[in-house]
């Protein structure tokens, strides 16, 4: 089926979800609100003509300042026995970050969304293990978001922080005085500055 | 199976008499293939939970993505699946392609499938060394290897590099191939088959090996598929998907292959899926060298890197396209906003690059679908009510490398 | 002067058999080197033949690291434990014509009771190093050196029955006066099953479960450096050779050969047990690594049942015909 066949059949179907069908490259996405994103989901996953039963990818968009949601949430759906594909994007609004989880369709999805929530900061309701996944637990901000510098905004993470406390206080002896401590700064640094 | 089902039922009655062993497998360990780290739960020798931890080589390469222009994010794909990155290479080429919509010259096509299926050789090796090293067949391991050298030794030869290549670039590759290493390539290609044959005379028909790797780690074709397999792992469980047969890209329909195809799925079938791959990886690497057109290997219009090497300043090594010292030629019409996901067939299974693009020559949004990240999260389903032995057969052959799965 | 004769055999034997633990790890990466299209050690030395020397010297300079949860006593005496049974073991092997340090009555059963206490060195260095890995390692190693101890000693009864004696001296000259020559060819499945358990009994490839370093890391002896860990190298090597030298003397005629080369009584016995040290490192660079329930349903569902068919087998025919 073509992906446009695909998109009008979604429109016939959830016709108050779907809020704009857009076209690059012959691929298609559809843009959809949020609010029954699963049931959606299910119903191309499940229907027979369709049976979109492989899920590519799973990630988030963040579109601060270029569309009015803020951000989207983007499933590459493809059918391994029809041979077609169609890409979803579910709107996810900054002041409810939130969304359906579809680790009920697929069991895949589970570390795609930790790694959304992860990187981009939108929780997944229903997930059953919505953790932090690539950063560590203790880490500040999402990196992902437009609005995290990429340096990082210049902080150490706070278990590096802890590591080096650590590693102070374990230090006994310093054989040939050349130890430096790694929290001041060095001639290097000071350069780059 | 059935006594290992009657032993968790044991655990979760009587839970405060038999308190499960907990082991911390990882990161650093033999055999989790990287900075892989499993929190097992054990009963005597059976894992009652297995935890996947990943992200100790997170770099953040979808961020740095988003700060760099097209052509200077090529090099960081080399550092996703570092054992067969000619493949991304490839695969993150084509999908800058698709998205900039550039035409490739045909020659470059042949190429690159030839380039690809190269590094799906290095892949292969390397994870059947591994794999059955895990096992404790500590032989196959070196005699992969020396074929492997061999793949390694032309990647040099044609880019300079034997890891790292960064050989193709957008709408090509970065230099022609020479007549010296088409032959050597094809002389390789006459000889690879009965290497294959040696691995698996050891093997193959090795009762042990059967013992350890038939009927362990079972994944159903409804549940490879639910849970996001791709590639070799896929079709071990039976499941007809490849990328290169499903969304062809560059000379892959010009060739012919076929796709091996389990049954049951088990640690065996994966074993004999990917061993039969490489036969027909041999196959595609000869047709291209027989059928190679002559031509261009660049598409003319493609965008690229510039170093000004007139002016004098020194180019600081955080120079980027928007500091203006490095530039990109025909920074033109082709920037156009959308979207588009373009997945490759690498060794591991599917990689898919996700492009969100606002008409700049950077990125919008770089999203990298890596296979080894989606097998790493299925381990958990894989190893339980698994023995611990059986949890490193399982890791190898769902074949995961760490720098693709943290990025 | 018996007391003076007696030290000066230790001496020998302790020296030579040392000797051959160095130059046994050397033989094997050779050995291995080879069979995996490399060239193993080359630099120490011509041809590396001086290995084995700087790895004693490194491991012996090495820092000593004590976990600090460890059982210190504990932690110290199991290699000492593993070493001095498996070097024990050598006391009452007979390497040529009335050459033994000691020539006991119940020399077999002596090096079944020397093998069992190396293993209380394993398992002990599991429990007392605190760590996980060592701790698995050390209960798989209990385990099967538990089950493969029973079948080893049925494997050998079959050859106990036709010597009639367990004196291992008594047993070569069984053998050197019974219509073979060598115990090999009727207690061909005694002689199978002696095999497959002396692997397992000595912790080797395919049996190498409690130090697979793919699963456990390095096993029972994860925590262990420097020159502990060598001393487990050492008992580990030393109990390859008291297995090789028992299978010799038990089924292959231990230092009787086609001819005698004079000069060199022990020359047969030596040929023999290299043979299968060799073997050793063969089937290491040729096998993959059974499971852990695999490794147990080998060894009581088909090496005991076989081994105590094969005494049934040699007590009936014994009694028809002898």
């Amino acid at each position: 089926m073509e992906p446009l066949e695909i998109a009008k059949k979604i429109k016939e179907r959830f016709p108050d979800q779907v809020i704009d069908v857009e076209e690059h490259r012959g691929q298609v996405g559809v843009i959809v609100k949020k609010d029954r994103i699963v049931e959606l989901l299910r119903w191309l996953h499940d229907d027979p003509a369709l049976h979109l039963n492989h899920l590519a990818d799973l990630c988030g968009v963040d579109y601060l300042g270029k569309k009015d949601v803020r951000f989207e949430v983007v499933y590459n759906l493809y059918s391994i026995p029809l041979r077609h594909g169609i890409r979803i994007r579910a709107q996810v609004p900054e002041d409810d970050c939130q969304i359906e989880s579809v680790t009920s369709i697929w069991m895949g999805a589970d570390w795609h969304e930790r790694e959304c929530y992860d990187l981009l900061g939108i929780t997944f309701g229903g997930h059953p293990d919505l953790r932090r996944i690539l950063l560590p637990d203790g880490w500040e901000g999402h990196p992902l978001r437009k609005d995290y510098p990429l340096d990082g905004g210049g902080k150490n993470w706070s278990g590096y922080d802890k590591v080096l406390e650590r590693s102070k206080k374990l230090r006994k002896y310093d054989f040939y005085g050349t130890y430096q401590d790694p929290t001041k700064k060095t001639g290097i640094e000071d350069a780059r500055e | 199976m059935l006594e290992n089902k009657a032993q968790l039922r044991l655990v979760k009655g009587d839970e405060a008499t038999h308190e499960p062993y907990t082991i911390a497998m990882g990161p650093q360990h033999p055999a989790t293939h990287g900075v892989l780290k499993l929190d097992l739960e054990l009963d005597g020798e059976t894992v009652l939970e297995c935890k996947p931890t990943v992200g100790f080589l997170h770099r953040g390469v979808e961020k740095l993505a988003e700060n760099l222009s097209y052509a200077q994010t090529l090099p960081l794909t080399d550092r996703l699946d570092y054992i067969a990155s000619m493949a991304n290479n490839v695969a993150y080429s084509i999908a800058v392609e698709k998205l900039l919509d550039i035409e490739v010259p045909l020659r470059a096509k042949y190429i690159r499938t030839m380039v690809m299926e190269m590094a799906r050789l290095t892949g292969h090796l390397l994870w059947l060394a591994t794999h059955a090293l895990d096992i404790g067949a500590m032989t196959v391991f070196l005699y992969c290897f020396r074929e492997r050298e061999i793949l390694l030794d032309m990647f040099e030869e044609i880019c300079g590099a034997r890891l790292t290549t960064s050989y193709t670039c957008i709408g090509g590759v970065r230099q022609d191939v020479t007549g010296h290493f088409l032959e050597s390539l094809y002389d390789f290609t006459e000889d690879f088959p009965s290497k294959i044959k040696e691995y698996e005379t050891l093997i193959d028909k090795n009762r042990i090996w059967l013992k350890r790797t038939q009927d362990v780690g079972i994944v159903s074709a409804e549940d490879a598929v639910s849970l996001g397999l791709t590639g070799p792992t896929l079709r071990g469980s039976g499941v007809d998907y490849d990328v290169r047969k499903h969304m062809p890209y560059d000379a892959y329909p010009y060739v012919k292959f076929e796709v091996p195809i389990g049954s049951k799925g088990d640690v065996y079938d994966r074993y004999r899926c990917r061993m039969e791959e490489m036969h027909q990886s041999n196959s595609i690497i000869r047709q291209c060298i027989e059928a190679l057109p002559t031509g261009p290997i660049r598409a003319a219009d493609a965008p690229d890197l510039v170093m000004p090497y007139g002016i004098q300043k020194k180019v600081a090594a955080d120079a980027t396209f928007s500091s203006g010292i490095i530039k990109l030629v025909k920074d033109s019409e082709r920037y156009i906003e959308g979207d588009v996901y373009v997945a490759a067939e690498v060794p591991k299974g599917e990689l898919g690059f996700y492009f969100v693009s606002d008409g700049k020559g950077v990125p919008y949004r770089m999203h990298i679908r890596s296979p080894s990240y989606i097998h790493i999260g299925a381990l958990s389903f894989l190893c339980k009510g698994q023995m611990v032995a059986d949890v490193i057969a399982i890791i190898g052959s769902v074949d995961v490398v760490l720098g693709e799965c943290d990025r | 002067m018996e007391l003076l004769w007696i030290l000066i055999k230790i001496v020998i034997v302790f020296a030579v058999v040392m000797l051959h633990v160095m130059y046994a790890t050397y033989f094997e990466r050779k050995v291995i080197g080879h069979m995996q299209v490399r060239m193993g050690p080359m630099r120490v030395g011509p041809h590396g033949i001086l290995q084995p020397i700087a790895d004693g010297l490194k491991l012996f300079f090495k820092e000593d690291i004590i976990p600090a949860e460890a059982d210190k006593k504990v932690f110290y005496a199991a290699p000492l434990i593993c070493l001095i049974s498996a070097l024990s073991a050598v006391a009452v092997l007979p390497f040529f014509e009335g050459f033994a340090i000691a020539n006991i009555n119940i020399g077999l059963l002596y090096i079944f009771a020397m093998s069992s206490l190396a293993s209380y060195g394993v398992v002990l260095a599991g429990w007392s190093a605190n760590s996980k890995y060592s701790f698995l390692g050390g209960l798989r190693s209990s385990a099967q050196v538990i089950s493969y101890e029973i079948a080893m000693g049925l494997s050998l009864v079959g050859v106990m029955m036709l010597s009639g004696s367990l004196n291992l001296t008594d047993i070569v000259h069984a053998q050197m006066n019974s219509p073979y020559k060598i115990y090999l060819i009727p207690q061909i499945i005694g002689f199978f099953v002696f095999v497959v358990a002396m692997f397992a009994e000595t912790n080797r490839t395919p049996f190498d479960l409690p130090e697979a370093e793919s699963e456990l890391v390095a096993g029972y002896c994860t925590e262990y450096s420097g020159m502990r860990f060598a001393l487990f190298f050492m008992a580990e090597y030393i109990g390859m050779i008291v297995m090789s030298c028992l299978a010799v003397t038990c089924f292959l005629g231990g230092w009787s050969g086609p001819f005698d080369v004079p000069g060199i009584p022990f020359f047969w016995f030596l040929l023999k047990a290299y043979f299968f040290i060799f073997l050793y490192y063969w089937v290491r660079a040729t096998l993959p690594r059974y499971r852990y329930d695999q490794l147990m349903a080998l060894g009581w569902k088909v090496l005991i049942p076989l081994a105590l068919f094969n005494i049934v087998l040699t007590g009936t025919i014994k009694s028809l015909f002898g």
